[in-house]
C-alpha cells in the first residue's frame, strides 16, 4: 500500500490562512484551560462542547496527578458516541511528548492533554511547538491546567473556567438543570478578549453575554 | 556575469556520512523463504554439529578466578570435585592434572597419592549448567536449533558439557562447512573456551567425530560407515559398564562391532535401555533410528541478521537495512509483524535482546524502525557485540487492500501506528481505551482495555439519568451532615473542604449485581448535589438503615458534573 499523507502546511500558509477572517474560527490550534477550583470538572465540559461532535477519537492524556485527583474522564458522561484512546504518565514530559505525537496522526479528532501544576518543561517553547503542530496538521489541541499559574505561553487561546449555578430543570425546581460555566478569555491572538457566561448545546458552544449580564441565572435562581 | 561571480555547482550527492560497515543484511537460517521449497526428508539429508567443550568448568572456574585477580597458574595441577558416595570426586582437571595422570572420576584421596602437589576445588555444577545455558543461546548465532548435548550418559568423562546443533541449510552463511567449524572453534577461543567441532549426517556420528577423532571432522554422508569404523566403542555414548562388556567379548572399535551379525548381539542386548544398547545406538548413529535436535521454541520464521566486521556498541545504524530486508520478506509472503525482536550477539558470549509490538500488522520498514528509537539505549551491549539480528516472532496475515481512492491512507492504519509509537515508549499497559459495558453499577459500566489490542464492538445501553464526565477511582468517603434520614446530606466535607448543598436531584437507586457481587454487597442511593459556588458532584449513600448489612450507611462523592 504506497501512498503518501498530505504535505503539512508551512509557516507561511498557515499564516496566510489566518489572514481570512473565516477561516480563523474552524482553525484547529493550541488553547489553554485552566481551572478556578482544582475539584471543578468545568473546565473538562468547556472543553468538550467547545470541541462539538468530532466524530474521530481522541486523544486523552494525563498525568498521575491530574488523574488521582480528579479522577478518569468516565465515558457515560461524554456526549454520545465519543471515543477516547486513553493515556496515563508519570512524568509532565511524557505528557507533552505523547501530545506532540498525536498531534501528527489526522485521524485524531482532538488531543487533550492534562497537566497539573507548573512544571519547568511546559514553557513558552513547548507550548509554541504544540500549538505550530496542531495548526498544521489541523488537530485541535487542549491543554487542563490544575493548580497552575497563567505564566508565559504561546497558547492562542487562553481561558479560565469556573462552575456557575446550574439552569433550573424545567420539571423539578429544586434540581440542578444544564450547566452554565462562566468562561473567561484573558488572553488572545485573534479574538476579543473578555467574561462570558457559556452553555453547552448540540452544535457546541454557546458564549451569551458579557460581564454585565452574567449575574442574571443566579439572581433567577435566588428569586 | 563574471567568471568569478559563479557559485560551484552542486556536486551530485555522494555517500552518506555514516554508513554501517559489514555485510548487507541476509536471512537467517531457519527463516521460511517465500521461494524455498519444502524437500522431503529421507534418511542422511541432514547436517548435524557437535561442539565439545573439552574443559568447560574448569575454563569457567579460571576465568571467575582471574577475574579476581588471582589466576591459579597453568604448571601446577589443579582439579575440581564433587561429593560422591565415597568422598570427594574427580570432576574436571587442567591439562597439567591430566598429564600427571589424574582422571575424571576417580576418588581425590587416590589421585592425592598419584600426585601429592594436587590443588582441589569444589565445583559449581548448577553455575556450570547455567553458564552452557547462556552458551546455547549465544551459539544461536550460527545456526537457530541449538541446543545442550544432553544424550551422553552419565560423566565418565570429566567435560561433558557440549553443544548439538542442525546445521543444515545453515553453513552457506559462513561460507562452507570447514568454514563454518573453523569460526566456531576461534570464537569460542576468543571466549576463553577450548571447543572441538565436528558436523555429520547424524547426531550420534557427530558427536563421536567431535570427540574421537581429528579436530573439525567432516564426515559427508557416503562415507559415515568408514569414518566411524576406526573409532572405539566408547564413542557410541554407552555407559562404562557397557563399554567394559564390549571391550572384554573383542570388540574394541565400531568396525567390530558392525562386522558381528546383528542376531547374535540383540540376543544379548535386546532388553538393555538406551544407554547399555550398543545395536540402538549404532542405529542412531548410521541413521537408521530418528535422533532430531529438540533445541526447546521453534525459530521464527522471518528473521534476518547482519554479521559486522568488528564489534560494535550502537545497533542503531543497522536497524533501517534490517527493517527494510525484512519487510521485504514479510511482504513477499503476505505477512505483516505484530512483534518485533532485536537481538545482539555480544562478543562476552551473552545475548540481549529488545522487543517492540505493533497494535495492527504491519510492514512498513520506517515505521517498525521508529518503534526502536530510545529504546535500543536499553540493550546491553557490553564490551560489543559482532552480530545483529532482527526477528518478526509474531506475525499476521496482512494482504494488500485498497480502502480509498484517493491516495489517502486510511485512518486505521495511521491510528494504529500511533498507538505502537506511544506504546512503544510509555509500555503498554499506559495506553487504555474505555468500551461501554452492559453493567448498572458506574464503575463497570466501562471496561478499560488494552488499546493495543483489537476494539470489541459496544455493548453498553445510555443510563436514563445524567451521568458525570469524571469518575472518581475509587469512590471518596465522604463526612456528612444528615438534614432529612432519607435524602442527601445538607451539607458535607470532602477533602476537608465543606460543601453545601444548595440544590440536588435524586436518588437514583443502584442495587448490587447479586451474580457478580459478594453476599454482604449494598444497594446505593445516588444524588446529584449542586454546592454553593454551583460545583455538580454525584453522590451516594452505601446500603440503607436498617438493611441488616452492616453498620449505619457511608456517603461517598463518585463523580464531579461538568
Amino acid at each position: 500500500m504506497q501512498s503518501a499523507p498530505p504535505a503539512p502546511k508551512t509557516h507561511t500558509e498557515i499564516l496566510r490562512d489566518l489572514g481570512r477572517p473565516a477561516r480563523r474560527e474552524a482553525q484547529a490550534t493550541l488553547s489553554e484551560v485552566f481551572a478556578e477550583t482544582v475539584i471543578d470538572a468545568a473546565p473538562v465540559g468547556f472543553v468538550l462542547a467547545r470541541l462539538g461532535p468530532v466524530g474521530k477519537p481522541i486523544l486523552w492524556i494525563q498525568d498521575r496527578l491530574s488523574r488521582r485527583e480528579t479522577g478518569r474522564p468516565y465515558l457515560a458522561g461524554l456526549p454520545e458516541g465519543t471515543e477516547i484512546l486513553h493515556i496515563e504518565v508519570s512524568r509532565p514530559i511524557d505528557a507533552l511528548w505523547a501530545m506532540e505525537e498525536g498531534l501528527r496522526c489526522p485521524s485524531l479528532g482532538a488531543v487533550i492533554g492534562e497537566v497539573w501544576g507548573d512544571p519547568a518543561v511546559l514553557d513558552f517553547t513547548a507550548t509554541k511547538r504544540l500549538a505550530l503542530r496542531a495548526e498544521a496538521h489541523r488537530v485541535p489541541a487542549w491543554l487542563i491546567r490544575r493548580a497552575a499559574s497563567a505564566g508565559l505561553s504561546a497558547a492562542r487561546d487562553r481561558w479560565r473556567v469556573k462552575s456557575l449555578p446550574a439552569l433550573p430543570e424545567p420539571d423539578d425546581l429544586r434540581a440542578p438543570g444544564a450547566p452554565l460555566w462562566q468562561a473567561e478569555r484573558f488572553r488572545s491572538r485573534w479574538s476579543r478578549t473578555g467574561t462570558w457566561v457559556a452553555r453547552p448545546e448540540a452544535t457546541g458552544l454557546v458564549l451569551e453575554h458579557g460581564i454585565a449580564a452574567n449575574e442574571a441565572p443566579a439572581l433567577q435562581q435566588r428569586a | 556575469m563574471t567568471q568569478a561571480g559563479k557559485l560551484p555547482l552542486p556536486s551530485a550527492p555522494t555517500t552518506p556520512a555514516h554508513r554501517p560497515s559489514g555485510a548487507r543484511p541476509q536471512w537467517r537460517a531457519g527463516s521460511e523463504l517465500p521461494d524455498r521449497g519444502e524437500a522431503p526428508p529421507p534418511q542422511l539429508t541432514r547436517r548435524i554439529t557437535a561442539i565439545h567443550l573439552p574443559r568447560f568448568a574448569m575454563e569457567r572456574w579460571q576465568r571467575a578466578l582471574a577475574r579476581r585477580g588471582d589466576a591459579p597458574p597453568e604448571d601446577i595441577p589443579q582439579a575440581l570435585a564433587t561429593e560422591g558416595p565415597h568422598g570427594p570426586v574427580i570432576h574436571a582437571t587442567n591439562r597439567a592434572a591430566e598429564e600427571a595422570g589424574i582422571s575424571a572420576g576417580a576418588r581425590v584421596v587416590d589421585m592425592r597419592a598419584l600426585c601429592p602437589e594436587l590443588r582441589v576445588d569444589y565445583a559449581d555444577l548448577a553455575g556450570d549448567r547455567a553458564a552452557l545455558e547462556r552458551l546455547v543461546l549465544w551459539a544461536r548465532r550460527w545456526c537457530p536449533w541449538t541446543a545442550a548435548d544432553l544424550s551422553a550418559p552419565a560423566p565418565a568423562a570429566g567435560g561433558v558439557a557440549g553443544l548439538v546443533m542442525d546445521t543444515t541449510g545453515s553453513d552457506h552463511l559462513m561460507g562452507g562447512e570447514a568454514a563454518m567449524l573453523r569460526a566456531m572453534e576461534e570464537q569460542l577461543s576468543t571466549l576463553g573456551i577450548s571447543a572441538s567441532p565436528a558436523t555429520a549426517p547424524t547426531h550420534g556420528a557427530a558427536w563421536a567425530l567431535a570427540r574421537y577423532a581429528p579436530p573439525r571432522g567432516l564426515c559427508p554422508p557416503e562415507a559415515l560407515a568408514q569414518v566411524v569404523a576406526p573409532l572405539p566403542v566408547a564413542a557410541l555414548r554407552l555407559a562404562p559398564q557397557t563399554v567394559l562388556l564390549l571391550q572384554r567379548l573383542g570388540l574394541g572399535r565400531i568396525g567390530d562391532l558392525t562386522a558381528v551379525p546383528r542376531i547374535s548381539l540383540a540376543r544379548r542386548f535386546s532388553r538393555a535401555p538406551l544407554a547399555e544398547n550398543p545395536l540402538l545406538r549404532l542405529d542412531q548413529m548410521m541413521g537408521r533410528l530418528a535422533e532430531p535436535v529438540s533445541a526447546g521454541e521453534d525459530p521464527p520464521r522471518f528473521a534476518v541478521q547482519s554479521r559486522l566486521a568488528e564489534p560494535v556498541q550502537d545497533p542503531t545504524a543497522w536497524l533501517p537495512e534490517l527493517c527494510r530486508e525484512l519487510c521485504g520478506g514479510l511482504a513477499a509472503a503476505g505477512f505483516g509483524a505484530r512483534r518485533l525482536t532485536v537481538s545482539v550477539y555480544r562478543t562476552d558470549g551473552e545475548v540481549s535482546s529488545v522487543s517492540a509490538a505493533t497494535a495492527r500488522a504491519s510492514r512498513d520498514p520506517d515505521h517498525l524502525c521508529r518503534l526502536f528509537e530510545g529504546r535500543l539505549e536499553r540493550i546491553d551491549p557490553g564490551f560489543g557485540f559482532d552480530l545483529i539480528t532482527l526477528a518478526a516472532p509474531v506475525v499476521e496475515d496482512l494482504r494488500t487492500i485498497q480502502t480509498r481512492l484517493d491516495r489517502r491512507e486510511d485512518d486505521g492504519a495511521e491510528l494504529a501506528r500511533l498507538i505502537d509509537r506511544l506504546a512503544a515508549r510509555l509500555g503498554p499497559g499506559a495506553l487504555r481505551r474505555p468500551d461501554p459495558a452492559p453493567s448498572h453499577i458506574p464503575e463497570r459500566a466501562e471496561a478499560w482495555a488494552a488499546a493495543m489490542g483489537h476494539p470489541k464492538p459496544a455493548t453498553g445501553s445510555t443510563p436514563a439519568a445524567p451521568r458525570p464526565l469524571r469518575l472518581l477511582y475509587p469512590p471518596e468517603e465522604l463526612r456528612v451532615l444528615y438534614a432529612v434520614p432519607e435524602g442527601p446530606p445538607a451539607q458535607f466535607v470532602w477533602r476537608r473542604l465543606t460543601h453545601r448543598v444548595a440544590r440536588f436531584a435524586g436518588p437514583e437507586r443502584i442495587a448490587p449485581e447479586w451474580w457478580r457481587d459478594r453476599p454482604g454487597a449494598r444497594l446505593r442511593d445516588y444524588y446529584r448535589v449542586e454546592d454553593q459556588s454551583g460545583r455538580r458532584f454525584w453522590i451516594f449513600r452505601e446500603g440503607i438503615l436498617g438493611d441488616g448489612r452492616g453498620h449505619e450507611p457511608a456517603w461517598f462523592l463518585h463523580g464531579v458534573f461538568g
